[in-house]
């Protein structure tokens, strides 16, 4: 009986796909199917790198279309590594990662922690919190910049308010000073409900039962907090910190709304310079060679980052 | 079903019918780009006639000005084909003649008989020609602008403020004429209660991300004796850009900025020191001449209660002002360059600048401007005259992208942000200007 029916099984089952069409092995298929995203990637991003590994030698600009290219080595690499602005856009933009990110950790895993104490209203709250993250930046940058605003903005009346400094001197996007800190202000804004969201899932995965067991070895919440909380919820924060730095990193759209990269040159992060050399002063051979170190820069502590964190893992 | 089937294939042949139609009635339609702002509604209506004329359809294509000689720069050098005609910035000038982005119009003015002897001469240097004061022209002056003031002149008549400021500074409140002046009265305006609300001395160009720092400062430098090479060895900077005249008028500029502009004015253009005037903030505004008509027929601000001025003269008395504007070119990479050069034709026309001037464009042609009416034609008609008597104008090197960001950068850090001295910031500028035209292998 269990024969034919096994029997009736194989005959009702179709013929491998490949096998109909004839000269297309599964691979083959495997193969086609795959292709399409292959070629797309290969278009989009593997040619622009290499095209543009090639011109970070060159002297080419893209606002001389016929004037002759020719091979500088190392020289637009080296003039990168000499030039002290760019070691300024540097220094901007790792006090910016570093501001962001500890601000939006700190803040983030709070609200994730008190949101998963679940009091009454918690997914109300938790909804409210996060319309930040889900705005669009160029809506939250103009926004913050009436906000930020000395004669008619709600912040600098808020800071009068709690101060006694006069509104008008509350000049967030204009001082030197407190620039920097008027777009760490605002990414914090925007970004920690997404810190939150992944904390709040770590938070989640850890079992009940290791804080039953804690409490029937009568561990203190304190205790609770950094020998089963913090430790084990570890990896969700440092994975949001990976994705914040990423990102932060690569900071361009706030900081271009808000600032400008002004004043002077107080908030220009080395995206922004990025920018400026590529498409206002079109040095398309130098802006290449800077995009490539800041790549490396990038996937080099990102790498260390992810071996980092998988040690945090295995543990 | 089958009645369906009809209806669908119906209705598609009859959309694909009229586009077809459609297509070809607006296949010579031309498109013009330039930035968008108030001259360019003036444009479109004034090109309603070259249509009603020729049959010749126009298409527009305005960009804003931050984002103005990024996306038409960008075109240009993808060898776009999307602007037939495009009025594009003076200091491009020198970099779309020399990669072919415009076509050289010498033959077409000889064989249409326009010459640029009827033309305003520093809108022709400054909109036109490549190399400078060179007969090769790569453009029609198309929009006189210039850099000029304007002021309250209802505050500036008020019989108590008057005293008052004769009392402090020893001389009748007026629109200045010095630069030394100008400041006084900025001072004496800054942070005043006038009719209950605060008020500041001046707003300037302050903004970092595209030109208008440069424009702003570079107004002022001018008549402290900043020049951009030595006179006799060109791209000679050194003692010229930095010289300690061009120090003082940096320095000028920089305390402008500080004692007397309206809070958080670190990132102002032309749409800001607009606002800045029109929202009763200041009491002297400096900004582009195509901004006056607007002005002047603002309900708040205009008619009586404005008046204008040119750019005042320099410690030695010297008096220059920025050039701003641009001339009308034919794209090279267009394929309806007959019908663009059609339309250079018409609008080099008499009575085509007449009206074009009427409805607030600023027209360069001789015959309009030095008409014995012009000058009582509007109330800034003299100013913009006098203006354009006295332009400079910023580099128009085909590498200006780059020689306009050095200075940008040096002059915000030094301006607004106050980083360093006026003479680094010059220095700095010198160093990073040589290094362009080096690269350029011109020095």
């Amino acid at each position: 009986m269990l024969n034919r029916t096994a029997d009736n099984v194989a005959r009702a089952t179709p013929e491998p796909l490949a096998r109909k069409i004839r000269g297309i092995s599964d691979k083959g298929l495997a193969w086609l199917f795959i292709s399409p995203t292959i070629l797309l990637l290969l278009a989009i991003n593997i040619f622009p790198l290499f095209w543009a590994i090639y011109l970070s030698f060159t002297n080419y600009r893209a606002n001389r279309p016929n004037e002759v290219v020719k091979n500088l080595g190392l020289s637009n690499y080296q003039r990168i590594l000499g030039d002290q602005d760019i070691w300024i856009a540097m220094q901007t933009t790792a006090h910016f990662v570093f501001w962001t990110i500890l601000l939006q950790t700190v803040i983030g895993f709070t609200l994730a922690w008190l949101i998963d104490r679940k009091f009454r209203g918690h997914a109300f709250w938790t909804t409210i919190i996060l319309v930040p993250m889900m705005l669009s930046p160029a809506v939250v940058g103009n926004f913050w910049r009436f906000l930020y605003e000395p004669q008619i903005g709600l912040f600098s009346y808020v800071i009068s308010f709690v101060t006694g400094i006069p509104p008008t001197n509350v000049q967030m996007l204009s001082n030197v000073e407190l620039a920097p800190w008027a777009i760490i202000i605002v990414d914090t804004w925007m970004w920690t409900p997404y810190v939150m969201l992944i904390c709040l899932a770590g938070l989640r995965s850890i079992p009940e039962y290791i804080y039953e067991a804690a409490e029937v070895d009568r561990a203190s919440n304190w205790r609770q907090f950094w020998s089963i909380t913090l430790p084990m919820a570890l990896p969700f924060i440092m994975l949001a910190v990976l994705f914040r730095g990423i990102e932060n990193f690569k900071m361009f759209d706030m900081v271009n709304l808000l600032t400008g990269g002004g004043p002077g040159s107080t908030t220009e992060v080395a995206s922004i310079t990025l920018k400026r050399q590529a498409f206002e002063s079109w040095r398309t051979g130098y802006s290449s060679a800077f995009a490539i170190i800041l790549f490396v820069a990038v996937f080099g502590l990102a790498n260390i980052y992810v071996k980092a964190l998988n040690k945090v893992k295995q543990r | 079903m089958k009645s369906t089937l009809k209806l669908a294939l119906g209705l598609a042949s009859a959309i694909t019918a009229s586009t077809a139609v459609s297509t070809a009635a607006h296949a010579e339609d031309l498109t013009l780009c330039w930035a968008a702002w108030d001259p360019a509604n003036a444009l479109v209506e004034l090109s309603k006639d070259f249509t009603k004329e020729t049959g010749i359809g126009m298409k527009f294509e305005f960009v804003p000005w931050t984002e103005y000689a990024a996306r038409f720069l960008n075109e240009l050098n993808s060898h776009g084909k999307l602007c037939d005609l495009i009025i594009g910035d003076s200091q491009w000038i020198g970099g779309s003649a020399e990669n072919g982005h415009y076509i050289k119009l010498n033959d077409f003015f000889d064989k249409e008989k326009i010459s640029m002897d009827d033309f305003v001469p520093a809108t022709v240097v400054g909109y036109s020609e490549w190399p400078k004061n060179t007969p090769n022209y790569w453009a029609l002056p198309a929009m006189g602008d210039v850099v000029g003031w304007t002021y309250r002149k209802d505050w500036f008549s008020k019989p108590e403020l008057q005293k008052e400021f004769k009392e402090k500074y020893g001389w009748d409140l007026a629109a200045p004429t010095t630069f030394d002046q100008l400041k006084q009265i900025a001072e004496f305006f800054q942070k005043r209660q006038i009719d209950g609300k605060t008020v500041y001395g001046a707003s300037i160009y302050t903004e970092r991300g595209s030109e208008g720092i440069t424009m702003g400062a570079m107004d002022v430098l001018y008549s402290f004796g900043f020049q951009y090479e030595n006179p006799k060895k060109p791209y000679e900077m050194e003692g010229f850009v930095n010289s300690e005249k061009s120090v003082k008028g940096l320095e000028f500029y920089k305390a402008l900025y500080d004692c007397c502009t309206p809070p958080g004015a670190s990132n102002s253009y032309m749409g800001e020191g607009v606002d800045a005037f029109k929202s009763g903030q200041v009491a002297m505004h400096m900004n582009f001449a195509f901004t006056w008509p607007g002005l002047q027929k603002d309900e708040n601000v205009g008619g009586d209660k404005i008046g204008y001025f040119v750019n005042p003269k320099g410690p030695d008395g010297d008096q220059f002002a920025q050039l701003g504007g641009q001339g009308i070119s034919v794209v090279s990479y267009s394929d309806k360059q007959e019908s663009a050069l059609k339309y250079i034709k018409w609008f080099a026309n008499k009575d085509v600048q007449a009206k074009w001037w009427s409805l607030g464009g600023y027209s360069c042609l001789n015959a309009v401007v030095k008409d014995p009416k012009f000058p009582s034609s509007q109330p800034y008609a003299q100013t913009f005259l006098d203006s354009m008597a006295i332009v400079k104008d910023f580099w128009a090197e085909p590498s200006y992208a780059q020689l306009l960001q050095a200075s940008q950068k040096r002059f915000h850090d030094y301006v607004v942000a106050g980083q360093g001295s006026a003479k680094d910031a010059l220095d700095g500028l010198v160093k990073d200007w040589t290094q362009v035209f080096q690269d350029d292998g011109k020095m």
